[in-house]
């Protein structure tokens, strides 16, 4: 057993670096970002930018067929890549919804001259896409969407409304799932287009999140119009299309990274006095950092494991589908722990070291234990596809949608 | 990235899983459970047939001289079968006491009768009601002489030896020391205790002057066992991730094929989700497990962080799966018939036998202090 690359993975890493040296800035610690360093209003036209330096060198994806610009390479190069950028101050993130999800369905069901037209300009980072699924009364019931398409000539006419669309607003394209019969069981009456973002009758209001932030918006159509030519796959097949988008994000390796660990909770133990001396030096305090160490380093190490099948070119076991049921109880608990340490200050903004950052992590886990996937719905999915049991009962399974109860 | 095994570790593994499957299904552990039997004579000699006891001792010393990786493939297929074989005392504690601490005379005396499967060892540390420091030790050992009364000790009334800690006299940490006794003789009597897990059998040993000598040097008895502890804590580990599977697919098998309201309870999200959580645990411990065989196997500085880790998660997972298997099965999972009560004893014995998950938690941190500070 060791960490080590492979000769080939080694020289990868080696031309790698050699290449970000040359056109990025290395983080001074693991904790640096681009974002806390350039809090500026340009950080989409850099991320622009970097994506299309690092698609011109063929470093954007690198699984992806030559044809497409990537280098029809081993998802691990795809993985030591990634491992390298992050140890550099570049923006990140504004095309892996695109990238990951949407073009992989396009890939799928558009014509070649769509995939000539899209797909070089998602790569270099020129149009950014965004995923339209979720709405107000189908979020883990996905399948249940309402907003509906129907059939005007050569077009389809949409009009209903979506939620927690990650980037919308500066969005140029997206694929959106619709109902297009809903004289029939949910699954069976979706269909998939995807469409341009500035089409007339779309408009995208943001949501502001419980943390203050937004990332996510509201999408509603009003008689937006789309050409059947943006249909993917067939009509009533939409669900098919949806699995292929979401079986993806799937594929999308990654733990969260950065904000504070185990290692800032300790400094902060060391330097606050109980009852009975530092919080370190008490057996629950101990306790609770323990397990969490211990979770840290399983997941860490669970990801090797990963990392290990797909270096050796094999498909990885289902073990990485504990990451998010294990990191997100544990962002929200270790955050709210690490405030009650400071006591009645742990409420406070300011003043307080490490106490932002643990907010921030108590409150993001309220999110992250929802986003892409709830505990409960991962729960499911572990129990289901890992151990073999039978799926939830669907009472709604053979009901026409416009029959059933709605919430 | 190379986190893994071989193939010829996981062949080793299909190999003594076969076996296992096949010699000692749990009617073997009930029967060891139920009877009078010291342990399942018939599976330990099929194990040491497979070579088993001699992976992990050198070859100069009658062994396969392999590596502790294929020890740990081995505890696993030894706790998923949950059997009742001294694998633990002897296998793991003993064999690597010697290896750890023992003179050249000592080694070539033990470790080929332990590689042969002719003798069995074991460690004998506790005293009964207080758990062991070097302070409260009140066994005895000078001149060559050994006197006090130690118990639990795993398979006590099976094994040919033990490596026991005793006080020789020294103060702090150095008042103890571990010393190599042969239970063969007259001055060591041997009474079989009850315990929570009658298919691992129990003793208590008295010895009244025996004649002993020192494994490894005077006062250094703790510290041994420190590190002794470390390389044991990986191997349990693996014997617990090994349970915990067991005791997972069990309950899944049960949960699959039981009706309740007209349908199989593991449709229902609350025994679903349960299940899951058992695999979520399952795989964190894995993962930890690993971590430990990888850093025993390069004795690598992290050795003490990671066997603490694996310690904790791996009875965290076995724990829980154990418990949840019976909750699982409802009220026939109570019932002696039951074979969940295999998995439920063994993961409380494994829990307790090296010290328990707040003792171990203490340890992570303290060693992730010192981490720290370096």
């Amino acid at each position: 057993m060791d960490f080590n690359d492979t000769p080939e993975e080694a020289a990868f890493r080696k031309e790698v670096r050699t290449w970000l040296d040359a056109n990025a800035t290395r983080k001074s610690d693991d904790k640096q970002s681009f974002r806390a360093r350039n809090d500026d209003p340009e950080l989409l036209k850099k991320a622009k930018e970097w994506q299309d330096k690092k698609a011109t060198a063929g470093y954007a994806r690198l699984t992806w067929p030559k044809e497409f610009g990537g280098r029809g390479a081993s998802p691990i190069l795809q993985v030591i890549y990634q491992q390298e950028e992050a140890n550099y101050l570049v923006p990140l993130g504004f095309f892996d919804i695109g990238l990951g999800m949407c073009i992989p369905t396009m890939m799928a069901y558009a014509t070649p001259e769509q995939l000539k037209r899209y797909v070089k300009p998602a790569l270099h980072g020129k149009e950014v896409w965004c995923q339209l699924f979720s709405e107000p009364a189908a979020g883990s019931d996905v399948a249940g969407i309402r907003t509906k398409a129907e059939r005007d000539g050569d077009d389809w006419i949409i009009n209903g409304q979506k939620v927690w669309t990650s980037g919308a607003h500066y969005c140029d394209f997206g694929i959106v799932i619709t109902r297009t019969d809903p004289n029939v069981p949910k699954h069976a009456g979706l269909t998939m287009f995807f469409l341009d973002m500035k089409s007339p009758g779309v408009e995208v209001r943001p949501i502001k999140q419980m943390s203050g932030g937004a990332n996510f918006n509201e999408v509603f159509f009003t008689d937006v119009r789309i050409p059947d030519s943006q249909r993917l796959g067939k009509v009533g097949e939409g669900w098919k299309a949806a699995l292929t988008t979401l079986m993806n994000e799937r594929l999308a390796v990654g733990l969260p990274s950065g904000g504070l660990d185990i290692d800032e909770l300790m400094e902060l133990a060391r330097e606050t006095e109980l009852d009975d001396g530092a919080a370190i030096r008490n057996q629950q305090v101990r306790s609770k950092i323990a397990d969490w160490y211990v979770q840290q380093q399983g997941l860490k190490l669970t990801r090797y494991r990963t990392l290990t099948a797909l270096s050796k070119g094999q498909t990885p076991g289902p073990e990485s589908s504990i990451i998010k049921i294990v990191a997100a109880p544990k962002m929200q608990d270790m955050g709210a722990f690490a405030m009650e340490l400071m006591g009645h200050a742990g409420i406070m903004k300011e003043d307080v070291p490490f106490a932002a950052g643990f907010q921030a992590q108590w409150i993001g886990g309220a999110g992250f234990r929802i986003a892409g996937g709830t505990d409960e719905i991962l729960r499911n999915i572990v129990a289901e596809r890992v151990l073999g049991l039978p799926a939830d009962i669907r009472v709604d399974k053979d009901i026409p949608f416009n029959k059933l109860t709605r919430s | 990235m190379n986190f893994d095994f071989s193939d010829d570790q996981k062949l080793l593994k299909e190999q003594v899983r076969k076996f296992l499957a096949d010699k000692c299904p749990t009617k073997v552990v009930r029967r060891v459970l139920d009877g009078n039997e010291t342990h399942a004579e018939d599976v330990w000699k099929g194990l040491v047939d497979l070579g088993v006891p001699a992976l992990g001792i050198p070859e100069e010393y009658g062994g396969m001289g392999l590596s502790p990786l294929e020890v740990c493939v081995a505890a696993e297929e030894i706790g998923r079968a949950a059997a009742p074989v001294p694998f633990d005392s002897s296998v793991v504690l003993a064999t690597e006491a010697l290896k750890l601490a023992g003179s050249d005379a000592q080694k070539k005396k033990w470790l080929p009768e332990l590689a042969s499967g002719k003798a069995i060892g074991t460690m004998a540390i506790a005293e009964g009601a207080q758990p062991p420091k070097p302070r409260n030790i009140r066994t005895t050992f000078g001149g060559g002489r050994l006197n006090g009364r130690k118990l639990p000790v795993t398979d006590g009334e099976a094994a040919t030896f033990a490596i026991v800690l005793a006080n020789t006299g020294g103060s702090g940490d150095r008042a103890v020391s571990l010393v190599l006794v042969d239970l063969t003789q007259k001055a060591v009597a041997k009474k079989r205790i009850e315990t929570i897990d009658p298919a691992r059998k129990h003793a208590e040993l008295t010895f009244s002057d025996a004649s002993a000598e020192l494994l490894g040097g005077e006062g250094e008895g703790w510290r041994l066992l420190e590190r002794l502890y470390d390389a044991a804590a990986v191997y349990f580990a693996f014997a617990q991730v090994g349970g915990a599977e067991a005791a997972m697919w069990m309950a899944r098998d049960y949960a699959l094929q039981r009706q309740a309201f007209g349908r199989a309870i593991g449709s229902y999200q609350a025994i679903k989700h349960k299940l899951a959580d058992c695999y979520v645990k399952l795989e964190l411990a894995r993962s930890n497990a690993y971590y430990g065989a990888m850093m025993l196997t390069e004795d690598g500085a992290d050795l003490p962080l990671a066997a603490a880790a694996a310690r904790i998660a791996a009875t965290d997972a076995y724990d829980f799966a154990a418990k949840e298997n019976i909750q699982t099965h409802g009220g026939i999972g109570f019932t002696w018939e039951a074979d969940t009560q295999f998995h439920y004893r063994r993961s409380r014995l494994m829990a307790l036998s090296l010290g328990g998950p707040m003792a171990w938690k203490d340890k992570l941190v303290t060693r992730l202090e010192q981490k720290n500070a370096a």
